[in-house]
């Protein structure tokens, strides 16, 4: 099987890898990298638990091939917190109750940073849209719309 | 709600504590099952059957095995050679691991392929060549009873039919007399759809043998890992597995909501290759798998009946139910449930005479019978009677609310003894009604509905009153495979005061290493951040049945009660010593004993701890720490009522929910913000068969609902703002209070939804339309109604 040499950003380091053309970017991220914190739930594009950001757009990495990052950056969960300060959606999952079982956090909280990366001021609905690509099964979305609620207002005071 | 004994400092009962797990999960660095990674591990991925029921010619692996990266493929021949092709259920049928012969329900496990990488383990998976001959298979539940069926389980000998069992309850005789004497009475047919708990992280194991060792240690998916070990142990003793020597794992769970309770066969057969081969195998199912191979919720074909006299006194209640259960009975009940706790069927009502009656029968489906977020078949029983009493209130021309405030077992008559034979601890049913009510202003929604109605608008208005039965226990009734339903929990108080605390359960969200923290915080008065929790692992963790059916609190927190009171009583005497009085001139309040009537003098809990290390009077044993095993003398009886306001569109037919109100009843509250959560994801899984989810089969066998393409989990687009509240009637006989509350939602949403569409359409003379109410459906009902636009 062919294999392509990539360079990518992850999470703002660099990163060189030689993959075959079928590896997809989440098992890039998780097998090669060891960033675990992205889940796969579907493996279909439609649970939404693998989303990260491909140069700020949220994408499903189980649908998306490592070749197509090359070049390119990526932004993780692991990527969220800078210098030990949570950023504000971690803060706000945490704050309002967003997450119980933990699995679909982290795609939850990366879609809820691209919305707030173009909207500061997101009205509910806005928010429920921006998420509706993420499938949780514990919360019933009411606290995780609380949760990004939290760090919009957090983002605006800064 | 109750003020809080402790400070938040402490954080015991009744705070809403910022939860302890969070850090680690919104830094996406939780622990899941597919993040194990050993050294020198193999993957394996399974070939699954096109047909609900074919024999297998042939098997041919050739082809797999050129490829790169494939190192063997696993059949049934294969594990017949260790008798390990055959395992049981945890209701004592049998289910095969992988088939010698046939198959029984379309993606049944053919054989599996063990590969240096998923990539190439799926590789071999579609260059294994399978000679199938389909058979005729039985998909309708009805037809399996019928002489013409071809009998499936022609394994069992002597076996000349497709019924699993007849299970019935109740005085027969007495409640066909009441119907006779009846003024009124109604019947309705309903079927509770097959569904699938669907958790977001599917199901998978990494199984471990170390050869040098003997010892087995496997990371797995379960809600129940004690439990399991045992299983391994009976099931594998044969070929050399000793209980001593297995490990099992639960690492952080993706959701669980009963779908992580059996033993599937991908855990046995990556167990028995990693033994074989000795080398940690990984298996972990893609959602296709998951969904159309993993245990199935529900499919309970109803019939009830309702008698009552003409002023609306419910008489008694008759119910016929036909219960699909696949190929094996899988059901994750209680041995001696069959039909899991269905009998709880009379719900909320004090109905003087009942008797139900239930058929299990074989079809070429997926083996289970699982809960999806429901105690062992409550949600069907609570579906039913609260769907009836609504055909009842339409048949009387009465208020549904009037209907259930009329009938409601009352205050006073608690302890309660009902038809079917349980003993409702307590209750408060018109004050949860009431609430509600008010909450969405009841009574000004009915006159807009009339408003509406006369203007051609579809507005309704349901009500749900169920009453839930959780926390099983007693051991006395309740055992899985001979197992005792308690519960435990290990308390180590450290010389510094802070503590471990173990626990037989296993969170999958719900959140136990914050709430048991709690627990022990109130009970001790160190502070909940300073208790650790630790379940799942069973070389350290006390023997326990595991997390399921709303039993983790009832249970297990009651035995961290337990635990933390006996620690508090070796700390009494201890306070004592170090006081230099009698143990009986102490009180205590959270976090320490002072002497009476002089309050300076006094020692915290972690004087007392440290004391136990360090200066522990003569002939008292050092140390801190104590075991319960609790064995809960009753169930308990969390309840509440819902009210649901719909509106639906006549050119479409959707359904649109404008307002819910859940006021909920689980006794004194651990942590209220942790409640409501599990309330508001409840609800969620009780709206989702309510409008969305099913999974039917063609008249092949074919699953038509087998990927999220098809099978419709709810977004947030569809969930609506839920409104959430409590009232508090504790329970007698818990140590605390509490009753279980996970799963009220999802048994108490999905009939205020049904009520509420039913409800909108009544006046087209609509007396039940069944879940899941899909747009088609409605709409259906409009065009023949000719009221669509």
């Amino acid at each position: 099987m062919a294999t392509h040499r990539i360079e990518l950003s992850v999470n703002g380091a660099k990163q060189s890898a030689e993959v075959p053309s079928r590896l997809l970017l989440v098992h890039l991220l998780r097998e090669n990298l060891r960033l675990t914190g992205t889940h796969i739930g579907c493996d279909t594009t439609h649970c939404g638990a693998c989303t990260v950001l491909l140069d700020g757009t949220p994408v499903k990495s189980c649908t998306v091939l490592a070749v197509q990052a090359d070049g390119r950056e990526v932004t993780t969960v692991e990527g969220l917190e800078k210098d030990g300060k949570l950023h504000p959606i971690q803060e706000g999952f945490w704050e309002k109750h967003g997450l119980q079982c933990g699995y679909c956090t982290p795609g939850m909280m990366l879609s809820g940073c691209a919305l707030l990366a173009r909207n500061k001021s997101p009205s509910e609905a806005e928010i429920r849209e921006a998420i509706s690509g993420n499938l949780c099964r514990c919360t019933g979305y009411v606290n995780i719309v609380k949760a990004i609620e939290y760090a919009a207002e957090k983002m605006r005071e800064r | 709600m109750a003020t809080p004994r402790t400070s938040p400092e402490i954080s015991g009962m009744g705070h809403s504590m910022k939860r302890k797990e969070d850090p680690r999960f919104i830094r996406g660095r939780g622990n899941y099952v597919d993040d194990i990674q050993l050294p020198g591990m193999l993957h394996m991925d399974i070939v699954r059957s096109p047909f609900a029921h074919a024999k297998i010619k042939s098997i041919d692996t050739s082809k797999a095995l050129k490829v790169p990266g494939v190192l063997a493929v696993i059949d049934g021949p294969t594990l017949a050679k260790y008798n390990l092709h055959w395992m049981p259920t945890l209701m004592s049928d049998t289910q095969m691991v992988l088939p010698t012969d046939r198959v029984m329900y379309q993606a049944q496990e053919v054989c599996a392929v063990i590969a240096t990488d998923r990539y190439a383990a799926a590789d071999g998976v579609e260059a294994v060549e399978v000679d199938y001959e389909p058979l005729e298979p039985v998909i309708d539940a009805h037809k399996a009873l019928l002489p013409s069926a071809p009998v499936l389980r022609t394994d069992k000998k002597g076996k000349t039919d497709n019924r699993i069992f007849h299970w019935e309850v109740g005085d027969k005789s007495a409640t066909d007399k009441a119907f006779k004497d009846a003024d009124v009475v109604v019947a309705q047919d309903m079927y509770i759809p097959r569904i699938h708990v669907a958790s977001i992280e599917t199901c998978g194991c990494v199984a471990d043998f170390d050869r040098v060792t003997g010892k087995l240690t496997v990371y797995m998916t379960t809600q129940a890992p004690h439990a399991i070990r045992t299983v391994f142990a009976l099931v594998a003793g044969h070929v050399g597995l000793s209980e001593e020597k297995i490990r099992i794992v639960s690492p952080d769970i993706g959701g669980g909501f009963g779908g992580k309770v059996p033993v599937y066969p991908g855990y046995v057969i990556a167990t028995a290759a990693s033994v074989v081969i000795g080398k940690p195998i990984k298996w972990v199912e893609d959602r296709m798998e998951n969904l159309q191979a993993d245990s199935f919720a529900r499919d309970y074909h109803i019939h009830a009946e309702l008698a009552a006299r003409k002023d609306g006194t419910m008489t008694a209640l008759r119910i016929k139910t036909l219960a699909d259960h696949g190929y094996a009975d899988a059901a994750a009940n209680p041995s001696k449930f069959p039909a899991g706790l269905f009998s709880i069927c009379t719900g909320s009502y004090d109905v003087k005479h009942a008797f139900a009656e239930v058929d299990g029968v074989y079809t070429n489906k997926p083996p289970g019978g699982i809960a999806y977020r429901c105690s062992f078949r409550v949600t069907e029983a609570v579906h039913c009677i609260e769907r009836i009493t609504d055909v009842l209130a339409s048949e009387l021309k009465m208020d549904p609310a009037a209907l259930r405030m009329k009938n409601f077992i009352q205050p006073d008559k608690f302890p309660y003894k009902s038809a079917l034979g349980w003993e409702y601890d307590s209750g408060n049913y018109g004050a949860a009604l009431r609430k509600a009510m008010d909450i969405i202003g009841y009574e000004d929604l009915r006159k807009e509905q009339a408003e509406k109605r006369a203007r051609g608008e579809l507005m309704g208005i349901g009500i749900s009153s169920f009453t839930e039965i959780v926390g099983a226990g007693p051991s006395k009734h309740f055992d899985i495979l001979g197992i005792k339903m308690f519960d435990s929990c290990e308390i180590r108080v450290h010389p510094t005061g802070k503590a471990i605390a173990r626990f037989g359960t296993k969170s999958q969200g719900q959140g136990h290493e914050t709430t048991y923290a709690q627990i022990v915080a109130e009970e001790l008065g160190i502070p909940a951040s300073q208790v650790q929790v630790e379940e799942g692992d069973t070389d350290t963790a006390p023997y326990g049945l595991g997390t399921y059916a709303s039993r983790s609190t009832p249970t297990a927190g009651a035995a961290g009660a337990m635990a933390a009171r006996k620690i508090r009583e070796k700390a009494k005497k201890l306070a004592a010593h170090l006081l230099e009085c009698s143990p009986d001139d102490l009180v205590w309040e959270p976090g320490k004993f002072s002497v009476k009537g002089a309050p300076d003098r006094f020692k915290t809990i972690q004087d007392c701890a440290f004391a136990a290390y360090t200066n522990h009077p003569q002939g008292m044993e050092a140390g801190l720490e104590a075991v319960s095993y609790y064995d809960p003398p009753n169930l308990t009886f969390p309840f509440g009522s819902y009210i649901c306001v719909v509106d639906i569109d006549r050119g479409t037919g959707m359904v649109k929910i404008r307002r819910f109100v859940a006021v909920d009843d689980c006794g004194n509250i651990i942590n209220p913000m942790i409640v409501d959560g599990q309330i508001h994801g409840g609800l969620t899984m009780g709206m989702a068969p309510a409008l969305l989810e099913e999974i039917q089969y063609d008249e092949s066998g074919n699953i038509q609902g087998g990927s999220f393409m098809d099978y419709l989990v709810p977004t947030a687009m569809e969930t609506p703002a839920w409104e959430v509240d409590k009232t508090v009637t504790p329970s007698p006989h818990h140590p605390f209070g509490a009753k279980g509350v996970g799963e009220s939602a999802t048994v108490g949403a999905p009939p205020a939804i049904a009520n509420a569409v039913v409800d909108a359409l009544a006046h087209l003379g609509v007396k039940h339309v069944e879940i899941p109410i899909t747009p088609e459906k409605v709409w259906r009902i409009l065009r023949e109604k000719g009221v669509a636009e």
